[in-house]
C-alpha cells in the first residue's frame, strides 16, 4: 500500500510526518495541510524527501477573523461569566457592577501580525468604529492602510501602549515565539484585552497568567494555548477573567468544507505536474 | 464653523461631566441655557471667541448648581444589587440633590414637595399611580435606557408628568450585543469554553463545529438606529442582509448597508440564516415570533432577541428549540428577568443567556447617565427636550 500513496491530507495536523513515514512512502509527491499553519510540520525534512507542500491560506482566513471578533466581542462583553451567572441554579444575587463589560465600538485595536486574516479582522473592526492600529514585518501598501483606517506602528511597544484590544494573528515561527512576554504584558494598559488566534507559543503563558493574576492586563481570550488542550489543572483554567476556546479557528461546516477543496486543488496540481495553487517552501 | 465651534463646546460640556472623546447632540440644550454675559448665548448666531463660548457653557452649566438649592431628583437607591451605581451617583450629585425611596418615604411629608424629577435605573423605581399622586411637584422621568414599556406612559401623562428616554447612548452597545450573541451562538462559543475547561476533556475533537457567520444572510426585524448599526457592522463580515420594518429605509440607507427591505416578515424568516429581534416592545411586537414563525425558519437557523423577551413567544421557542425547528438561540432578553430556575430554557445547550447587559459597559452606563441627565435638565429649565416619550 505505501506505494501506492501519493498524496497525504493533513486533517488537524494528523498523521503525524516524521522521517519514519516519508521513507515508508517512496511515491508520496504532496502533503497538503488543512489549514494554514505549518508549525506541525518540519518543512526541511519534507523538501528533502522531494515531497511538495500545501496549505490552504484563502479557505480559512474569513473564518479566522470571524473567531477573532468573536473572541473579543465575547470577553468586552464578559459574555461566558455572564451566561453562567444567567443559567445558575442558585439565584445569585449579582450587582450591576459584576458584570459591567467595557466598549468595543470607539475602541482602539492592536492588531499584530496583518496578513489575510489580520486585515479581514481590520475589516470588521472597522464597521464597529475602531481605531485600527497594526504592526507587522512590514508596512501594508497607503491605500489598503486606508480602506480600513489602519495605522502602522513600527514599534510592537507603541501598540501595546495604546491598544484597548490586543489581537495576535500573526504564524508561528522562531521570530514570533513568545512575541508577547512579561515586558510587552506589562506595556499594555491595565484595562486591556489581549486575544489569540495565533499559536499558543506565541505568548510566554507563565507570564501571561501571572499578568492576569495580578490585574497588569484586563482579561484574556484564547483559541489556542500550548499545548491543546491545556493539562486539567492549569491556573489558566481558573481565572474568571480567561475565556478559552478549543482552537474554534475554522470549526464551520462551510470553512471544513472548503478547506477540503483548497487542498484537493493542491494535491491535483501536484499529481499533474502543475503549479500548487498556495505551495508552502522551507524558508 | 458653526458645527466646529459647536463640537468643541460639546466637548467642553463632556469634560465638565468627566468624560472625553464622545459626540453629544443631546446635549446642545444645556449649552443654551441663558448665562450672565452681557451676550446670551445663543450659538447659532454669530461668532464669538472661543474662549467666551467655552466659558458661557461652562458659566450656564455651573449656573444651574450655584442657583440656590439644587433640583431634586427620586432614585431608588446608590450601589446594592438594584440601586445606582456609586460613579453614576456622584455624578447626579453635580447637578441634583439626590433623594433615595427609603429617604422619601422615611420622610414623605417634607420630601414629596421637593422633588421635581425622578432617574430611573435599571426599570427602578417602579412608577405606579400611588408614587405619582404622593409628587405634586414632579415634572419629569428620566428613565436611563431606550425602552419604556415598563412605564405606563399614559397614566404619567396624565399627571402632567414628562418621560425621556437615552436613544442616543444605547445603540452602539446593544448593536455591539447583537453582534456579539450572534458570533457566540454561531461558533458555539460557550459550548467550546465548557469544553476547555472541563476537567473531563482529553482532546478536542474534531469534529465539532458551528456555522458559518461570513457570507451568511442575516435578517434583522427591526430596523432603527440599534437594527441600522448592526446591518453597518454585520456588512463587514460579508454578510447578506435582508430587513423588515414597518416603513422600508431611503434607498441610499438601504445601499450603504446592502440591505434588502422583505415588506412580508415571511419571506425575511425563510431566507435568513441569522435572525435578529431589534423592535421596541409596543402591543403590535408582542409575540411577534410565534410558532408559526419559528417553523417558517430554517432548521440551521438561529434566533437573536436584543429587544424585549414579550416579543417571543417563549413557550413555542422552547419546543422549537427542543424538537430542533431551529438550530439555536441567543437572549439577552427573557420574560420575565431573570427567568425562574426551572425554566426548561435555562438547561438546553443550543441556547445563550445573558442577562440584559445590552448596555452594560463602563462607558454607556455613564452616557445614558449623561444623556437622562441632560434631558431632566432641560425639562427642568424649560428647554427644549431632546429625547422626549409620548404616549401613543
Amino acid at each position: 500500500i505505501g506505494k501506492k500513496v501519493q498524496a497525504i491530507y493533513l486533517w488537524w495536523h494528523k498523521p503525524v510526518i516524521n522521517k519514519e513515514l516519508l521513507q515508508s512512502l517512496p511515491n508520496l509527491k504532496v502533503i497538503a495541510n488543512s489549514g494554514v499553519g505549518m508549525d506541525h510540520l518540519d518543512l526541511k525534512l519534507v523538501a528533502s524527501f522531494g515531497v511538495k507542500m500545501a496549505n490552504a491560506p484563502h479557505a480559512v482566513s474569513s473564518s479566522t477573523a470571524d473567531t477573532g471578533m468573536a473572541l473579543l466581542l465575547a470577553s468586552a462583553r464578559r459574555l461566558v461569566e455572564v451566561h453562567n451567572i444567567s443559567i445558575s441554579p442558585s439565584m445569585e444575587k449579582y450587582c450591576e457592577v459584576d458584570i459591567l463589560g467595557v466598549k468595543v465600538t470607539g475602541a482602539t485595536l492592536g492588531i499584530i501580525g496583518m496578513g489575510s486574516i489580520g486585515y479581514k479582522i481590520a475589516l470588521r473592526a472597522k464597521a464597529f468604529e475602531m481605531n485600527i492600529l497594526y504592526h507587522n514585518r512590514t508596512r501594508r501598501k497607503v491605500q489598503e492602510e486606508q480602506a480600513v483606517g489602519a495605522t502602522y506602528c513600527k514599534k510592537i511597544d507603541s501598540l501595546l501602549q495604546q491598544a484597548d484590544f490586543v489581537m495576535l494573528v500573526v504564524s508561528l515561527t522562531p521570530q514570533t515565539h513568545k512575541l508577547i512576554g512579561k515586558r510587552e504584558l506589562e506595556l499594555m494598559k491595565p484595562t486591556a484585552t489581549l486575544i489569540n488566534i495565533s499559536r499558543g507559543a506565541v505568548v510566554d503563558q507563565e507570564a501571561l497568567l501571572t499578568a492576569l493574576q495580578t490585574g497588569v492586563i484586563r482579561a484574556a481570550a484564547l483559541d489556542v494555548t500550548s499545548p491543546e488542550p491545556l493539562p486539567r489543572d492549569h491556573p489558566l483554567l481558573k481565572l474568571k477573567n480567561v475565556i478559552i476556546t478549543p482552537h474554534l479557528g475554522i470549526k464551520t461546516d462551510k470553512a471544513t468544507y472548503m478547506i477540503t477543496e483548497e487542498a484537493v486543488e493542491n494535491i491535483l496540481a501536484a499529481l499533474n505536474g502543475l503549479p500548487l495553487p498556495s505551495e508552502v517552501l522551507p524558508s | 464653523m458653526f458645527r466646529r465651534r459647536g463640537s468643541r463646546m460639546l466637548k467642553i460640556m463632556a469634560s465638565i461631566f468627566g468624560r472625553t472623546n464622545s459626540p453629544y447632540k443631546f446635549i446642545r440644550s444645556v449649552t443654551s441655557l441663558r448665562c450672565r454675559c452681557h451676550r446670551s448665548l445663543v450659538y447659532k448666531q454669530g461668532y464669538r471667541t472661543l474662549a467666551c463660548a467655552e466659558r458661557q457653557a461652562i458659566t450656564a452649566g455651573i449656573k444651574v448648581m450655584a442657583e440656590g438649592e439644587l433640583p431634586a431628583v427620586l432614585i431608588l437607591d446608590i450601589g446594592g444589587t438594584h440601586g445606582v451605581l456609586e460613579d453614576l451617583a456622584a455624578l447626579l450629585k453635580k447637578h441634583f440633590q439626590l433623594i433615595t425611596m427609603k429617604e422619601f418615604l422615611a420622610n414623605k411629608e417634607e420630601m414629596s414637595k421637593k422633588i421635581q424629577s425622578v432617574f430611573v435605573f435599571e426599570r427602578r423605581p417602579t412608577i405606579d399611580r400611588e408614587l405619582l399622586e404622593s409628587l405634586p411637584n414632579l415634572k419629569v422621568i428620566g428613565n436611563s435606557g431606550v425602552g419604556v414599556d415598563h412605564l405606563d406612559l399614559k397614566m404619567i401623562s396624565s399627571f402632567g408628568v414628562k418621560v425621556t428616554n437615552t436613544p442616543h447612548a444605547v445603540a452602539d452597545p446593544t448593536a455591539d450585543i447583537g453582534m456579539a450573541l450572534m458570533l457566540a451562538s454561531a461558533r458555539r462559543l460557550v459550548e467550546g469554553c465548557q469544553i476547555a475547561v472541563s476537567p473531563d476533556t482529553k482532546s478536542f475533537a474534531v469534529d465539532w463545529l458551528g456555522v458559518e457567520v461570513s457570507r451568511a444572510t442575516l435578517g434583522i426585524i427591526g430596523m432603527g438606529s440599534i437594527g441600522y448599526k448592526v446591518a453597518q457592522r454585520a456588512r463587514a463580515f460579508n454578510m447578506r442582509i435582508l430587513y423588515h420594518n414597518r416603513n422600508q429605509r431611503q434607498k441610499e440607507e438601504e445601499e450603504a448597508v446592502g440591505a434588502h427591505y422583505c415588506a412580508k416578515m415571511k419571506d425575511l424568516l425563510q431566507q435568513s440564516d441569522f435572525v435578529m429581534l431589534v423592535v421596541n416592545l409596543t402591543p403590535e411586537t408582542h409575540k411577534l415570533i410565534g410558532k408559526k414563525e419559528l417553523e417558517l425558519m430554517k432548521p440551521t437557523a438561529t434566533l437573536i432577541n436584543i429587544s424585549r423577551g414579550a416579543v417571543i413567544d417563549q413557550d413555542a421557542l422552547v419546543e422549537a428549540l427542543q424538537n430542533k425547528v431551529i438550530r439555536a438561540a441567543a437572549l439577552d432578553v427573557t420574560y420575565p428577568e431573570p427567568l425562574p430556575r426551572d425554566h426548561p430554557l435555562l438547561n438546553l445547550n443550543n441556547v445563550i443567556i445573558t442577562p440584559h447587559i445590552g448596555t452594560a459597559t463602563v462607558q454607556a452606563i455613564r452616557t445614558m447617565a449623561e444623556e437622562a441627565i441632560a434631558n431632566i435638565l432641560a425639562v427642568l429649565n424649560g428647554q427644549p427636550i431632546p429625547s422626549e416619550v409620548f404616549p401613543k
